[in-house]
C-alpha cells in the first residue's frame, strides 16, 4: 500500500514537470497564434489593412470593433524597417508584437507628439552596428529594438463614431513600413 | 515486475496531473498580476515585456494580440458586482464614471471573444457615442429587446464578456485599488 502511495507521489511530482514544461514550451507549438492567422494576408514589410471584425468573420479574437486597424508583419533579419504612420484621426497608436505575440512596445499619437509616427525598427545587432553619425543619433530619430527578426506592428485609428470609420481607414492607408535604405559603410582609413 | 507496474502508474499518474493542469491553467484564463476592481479584472502586466508564462501561452493558444501598455488597458467582466454571471437574456445596468482616460470604449463579446452579431449591428459604445446625464456619469443597458437610451443588444445569447478598454490612460500596472480607479457599477437587473 506504502509502496503504491509513494509511486503516486512520484507521478504527481512529475506531473508539476510536465506541467511547466508544457506551458512553457506551448507558445513555440501554437498553430492558431496571431502571427499565423495574419501570414496568409499580410506579405512581409507590407502595411495591410486587416479586415473590421464582424459576427461572421474575425481573424483575432478580441479585436475593438471601434478601431480601423492595419498590420505590418515584419522580417528584419536583413536589414532593419522604416514605418510612418500619418496621425488623422482621433487616435492613433502602433503596438509592436514579437513573433509569440508579446507586446514589447507600444506608442500613441500624443506620446508621440507630431502629425506623423516615424520609428525605425531594428534588432538590437543592428543599432550596435548604426555608425555614430551626428545626423543619424539627432535625438529626433526614434529606434525601437525588437528582441525578434519577425513579429508584427499593429497600427491601429478609432473612429469614435461608426460614420467616421472610413476617414480612419483612409488615414491608415496612408502608412507605410519598408526596409530600411542600405546605409554605406564608412569609409576605411 | 512491481517495478515496471510501478512506474507504469507513476507515469499515467503524471500525464494526467501534468496536461490536466495545463489545460485547465490556460482555459481558465489563469495570469499573474490581475488587477480586480469591482466586477472588472483588468491583467495590466499582460501588455508588457514582463508578460508571464501563463499568459503566454493563453495569448498563443487563443491567437488574440493583448493590448499594449503605451497604447491602454483592458478590463474584463464575466459576472456583475455580485457575482451573478452576465446572461443574455437578462437586462444589464452599466452605470458611473469611467476612470481617466482620453477614450474608452465599451464591446460585447462571447466567452471566445467574437462579436455577436444582433439586428442593429451594434457590439459596443464608444465615450463619444454615450449619452449622458448632466453631472456626466452615463446609463448603458445591455438587454435582448431594443431600450431607449444607451442600449447594447445581447440577440439573447448564453453568456457574454464585456470588455471596457481605457486608451491613453494612467491606469496601469502602478494601479493597484479601486480608490484610484472609478470603475461603472455592473447589475443584473432582471432575468425572464
Amino acid at each position: 500500500m506504502i509502496r503504491w502511495l509513494l509511486w503516486l507521489l512520484a507521478g504527481a511530482l512529475l506531473g508539476g514537470t510536465v506541467h511547466l514544461v508544457a506551458v512553457l514550451i506551448l507558445p513555440r507549438t501554437a498553430t492558431q497564434d496571431a502571427y499565423t492567422r495574419l501570414t496568409p494576408v499580410a506579405p512581409a514589410n507590407m502595411v495591410v489593412a486587416v479586415p473590421q471584425p464582424s459576427p461572421q468573420n474575425e481573424i483575432m479574437p478580441f479585436m475593438d470593433p471601434a478601431f480601423a486597424t492595419a498590420v505590418c508583419r515584419y522580417d528584419i533579419s536583413e536589414r532593419p524597417i522604416k514605418l510612418t504612420a500619418p496621425v488623422v484621426a482621433a487616435y492613433t497608436s502602433v503596438s509592436f508584437y514579437t513573433r509569440r505575440g508579446v507586446a514589447y512596445y507600444a506608442i500613441n499619437d500624443r506620446s508621440a507628439g507630431r502629425k506623423v509616427i516615424e520609428l525605425d525598427l531594428m534588432t538590437s545587432e543592428q543599432r550596435s552596428q548604426l555608425p555614430e553619425d551626428e545626423d543619424i543619433t539627432a535625438a529626433d530619430r526614434l529606434i525601437v529594438e525588437s528582441p525578434t527578426t519577425t513579429g508584427l506592428i499593429l497600427l491601429r485609428t478609432l473612429a469614435p463614431e461608426p460614420g467616421l470609420m472610413q476617414i480612419a481607414h483612409s488615414a491608415l492607408e496612408q502608412s507605410s513600413c519598408r526596409p530600411l535604405e542600405t546605409q554605406q559603410p564608412a569609409p576605411e582609413r | 515486475m512491481r517495478l515496471l507496474l510501478g512506474s507504469l502508474f507513476a507515469l499515467a499518474v503524471a500525464a494526467v496531473v501534468g496536461l490536466g493542469t495545463t489545460w485547465l491553467a490556460l482555459s481558465r484564463g489563469t495570469a499573474f498580476g490581475a488587477v480586480p476592481i469591482g466586477a472588472w479584472t483588468a491583467w495590466p502586466k499582460t501588455g508588457t515585456r514582463d508578460i508571464d508564462p501563463y499568459a503566454r501561452a493563453t495569448i498563443a493558444r487563443s491567437g488574440e494580440l493583448p493590448l499594449g501598455s503605451g497604447d491602454g488597458i483592458a478590463f474584463f467582466a464575466h459576472a456583475d458586482d455580485a457575482g451573478r454571471p452576465l446572461d443574455g437574456r437578462c437586462d444589464v445596468l452599466v452605470s458611473g464614471t469611467t476612470p481617466q482616460a482620453r477614450f474608452w470604449t465599451l464591446t460585447l463579446y462571447d466567452p471566445q471573444g467574437r462579436l455577436v452579431g444582433n439586428s442593429v449591428d451594434r457590439q459596443g459604445f464608444t465615450s463619444q457615442e454615450i449619452v449622458r446625464h448632466a453631472d456626466g456619469s452615463f446609463d448603458i443597458v445591455i438587454a435582448p429587446r431594443a431600450r431607449a437610451g444607451n442600449w447594447l443588444p445581447t440577440n439573447a445569447v448564453d453568456s457574454y464578456v464585456l470588455v471596457l478598454r481605457l486608451y491613453d490612460s494612467p491606469v496601469g500596472v502602478a494601479t493597484r485599488a479601486a480608490r484610484e480607479v472609478p470603475m461603472p457599477a455592473l447589475q443584473v437587473q432582471s432575468c425572464p
